[in-house]
């Protein structure tokens, strides 16, 4: 095994002009397993502009920011971005890198994983350091990396023994978002970029974030209502929870063939599929085909009758009763809140 | 002008069934116990790849790697239209992460030769990875598209290709060849041709071992695997994953704080 650094990186991704959340949660739980290495942390920031940002992994422990600068770099896209980001991997050898398990992360750590030869593993959800003992051989602080597998059947804890780079993806909102309470001392190191031919190949025609704002696909939260809401009339309490928290409402087949929504809303297998930040299923049983269309949401809470409803299965937050008595309490709660 | 595609499939475990006795000592699934399924997203990818065929001419060949079992999955291609078959296989292949996959599937696709498009699934419903696809891209040094939704032209040794990206979508224009990871949404898998189905019903597709490939050992399998399982757990369904919240204002009012800790909204 070649000798290792103790660097643990995390590749910062940028939304609107800031650091993703999911970053500053990775340079949290970083900076916890450069102290365990007794290593340091470092973030390696790809775009445009990025003076601010480099300055803001500095209160999350980051003792130095790697940047690289361009106006031709400040959008993402895999190349130029995962070029970049192998070859500072293979000059410097980092202990840890961590992305965050988004549609950027997953697009460029496997190309950096197969560019470097390194162990990667997708969605982890949990890190910890420790000693492991693996085919009898003895492997100092090795990087644990937790993840579900099989559809969440298994929990696997899996190693990176003989490689000197371990990289793992994390979903965002898993770790913890800790800033420090004074910021570190960093550096800024500025690597220059150097177009290539490669880095044309594909070319971004045209973006829209923004459009897809009135559009259910792209809500952050979703207020779904199913079969058990009753009537369309119902239907305008998920209305009012909806526009109260910043969400779109959708609805179940069942709810869509009764007329309480038109189809257009419809999720599920044979409607749309949605991945939301958080989905609200109101009076919704949970069939495989409308979990299809939703259970890759970030979070998901269920309002349901009957405490053994198939939706249960895929959601974080259960909450047993009736839709029509909770959503009005949820509304009063989150009122409340906010005085 | 016609595109040739290739399509990387996958028989995986059906998630929803696997139980404690299907796994091996090491840690490793014994696939051959498990019901299997075509793995969704691949199926998907093929779709797409018979649809350009269909309209532009050319060959699609769908690719698996996996236990000699998994010639099945290749008939189910052959089902569906695909235009050949080939089955990658060997023990010396086994245990597998997604690197040491990719480093094979990229001499295969070196060996098949002669393609404009390489379609994979997003992910596999084993592992959810998504990792498979944008490897071996990298391996063959070719640009890549992944959670592709829509592919809206092909032009000339171009693509123009609508994919999802947080919160909305883009569309990229690309220079051929080029390597695409599919999503569910993108399209419906055609149902199998009863004609196909009588043609291919006693196939027996190709196969390509380590000895037909231009490969070295070390970077196969298990051995060519930099990650390892380590330790696996089984988790009892149903019981740990979600928190149950109670129905009262207390509850809710606890629930509502731990949604805007978790910065969803607030």
């Amino acid at each position: 095994m070649k000798k290792s650094s103790h660097e643990v990186w995390v590749y910062i991704e940028k939304k609107h002009n800031n650091i993703a959340d999911v970053s500053l949660e990775l340079l949290s739980k970083g900076r916890k397993l450069a102290d365990k290495l007794d290593g340091i942390l470092k973030a390696v920031i790809i775009g445009d502009n990025l003076e601010a940002m480099a300055k803001q992994t500095f209160d999350y422990g980051a003792k130095e920011a790697i940047v690289v600068e361009h106006v031709d770099l400040k959008d993402y896209k895999t190349m130029p971005y995962s070029r970049i980001l192998s070859e500072l991997v293979k000059k410097h050898q980092p202990r840890i890198v961590l992305f965050g398990a988004t549609f950027v992360g997953r697009d460029i750590a496997p190309r950096v994983a197969s560019n470097t030869l390194s162990g990667l593993t997708a969605d982890c959800t949990d890190l910890q350091i420790s000693d492991v003992t693996y085919m009898k051989k003895e492997y100092p602080k090795l990087l644990l990396q937790i993840r579900p597998a099989f559809g969440g059947n298994i929990v696997a804890t899996i190693i990176t023994p003989n490689n000197p780079v371990q990289m793992a993806t994390v979903r965002e909102g898993v770790m913890e978002m800790s800033p420090l309470d004074k910021p570190v001392e960093g550096k800024i190191t500025k690597v220059p970029y150097q177009a290539e031919e490669l880095d044309k190949l594909i070319q971004i025609i045209e973006r829209y974030q923004e459009k897809c704002k009135v559009d259910l696909k792209c809500s952050p939260i979703i207020v779904a209502g199913g079969y058990g809401m009753g009537s369309k009339e119902n239907f305008k309490l998920l209305q009012e929870l909806a526009d109260l928290i910043g969400g779109k409402v959708a609805g179940s087949r069942a709810a869509v063939d009764a007329g309480f929504i038109e189809h257009e809303r419809q999720v599920g297998q044979t409607g749309l599929t949605v991945r939301p930040k958080l989905y609200i299923a109101a009076g919704i049983s949970g069939a495989i085909q409308h979990r299809a269309g939703m259970d890759e949401s970030n979070k998901i809470i269920a309002i349901n009758t009957d405490p053994d409803a198939p939706i249960f299965g895929v959601c974080h937050y259960k909450i047993i009763g009736d839709a029509m008595k909770i959503i009005p309490a949820l509304i009063e709660a989150y009122k409340n809140k906010l005085k | 002008m016609t595109y040739n595609s290739i399509v990387l499939v996958k028989q995986v475990p059906d998630t929803a069934n696997i139980f404690g006795e299907v796994m091996k000592p090491d840690g490793t699934v014994n696939r051959a116990k498990l019901p299997t399924i075509f793995n969704p997203e691949d199926k998907v990818a093929l779709e797409l790849a018979l649809q350009v065929r269909d309209q532009y001419g050319g060959k699609v060949t769908a690719v698996t790697m996996g236990p000699p079992k998994a010639a099945e999955l290749l008939k189910e291609c052959l089902y569906m239209g695909a235009d050949d078959v080939v089955l990658v296989t060997d023990r010396k292949f086994a245990g597998a992460d997604t690197l040491a996959t990719s480093y094979v599937l990229n001499k295969v696709i070196e060996k098949i030769g002669n393609f404009d498009i390489i379609f994979a699934g997003r992910q596999a419903i084993d592992g959810d990875t998504a990792q498979v696809g944008p490897q071996t891209a990298e391996k063959l040094g070719l640009p890549q598209i992944t959670y592709t939704e829509k592919i809206l032209e092909l032009n000339d040794g171009h693509i123009r290709v609508q994919r999802l990206i947080d919160g909305g979508h883009e569309i990229l224009l690309s220079t051929l060849p080029v390597l695409l990871t599919v999503v569910k949404e993108a399209s419906v898998p055609r149902p199998f041709s009863a004609k196909r189905v009588m043609a291919y019903k006693n196939y027996i597709p190709p196969q390509l071992t380590t000895e037909d490939l231009d490969v070295d050992i070390e970077r196969c399998g298990l051995n060519g695997s930099p990650t390892k399982v380590h330790n696996i757990e089984s988790v009892i369904l149903s019981a740990g994953d979600h928190e149950i919240i109670e129905p009262t204002k207390e509850g809710l009012g606890k629930l509502i704080d731990k949604l805007m800790n978790d910065h969803i909204f607030g």
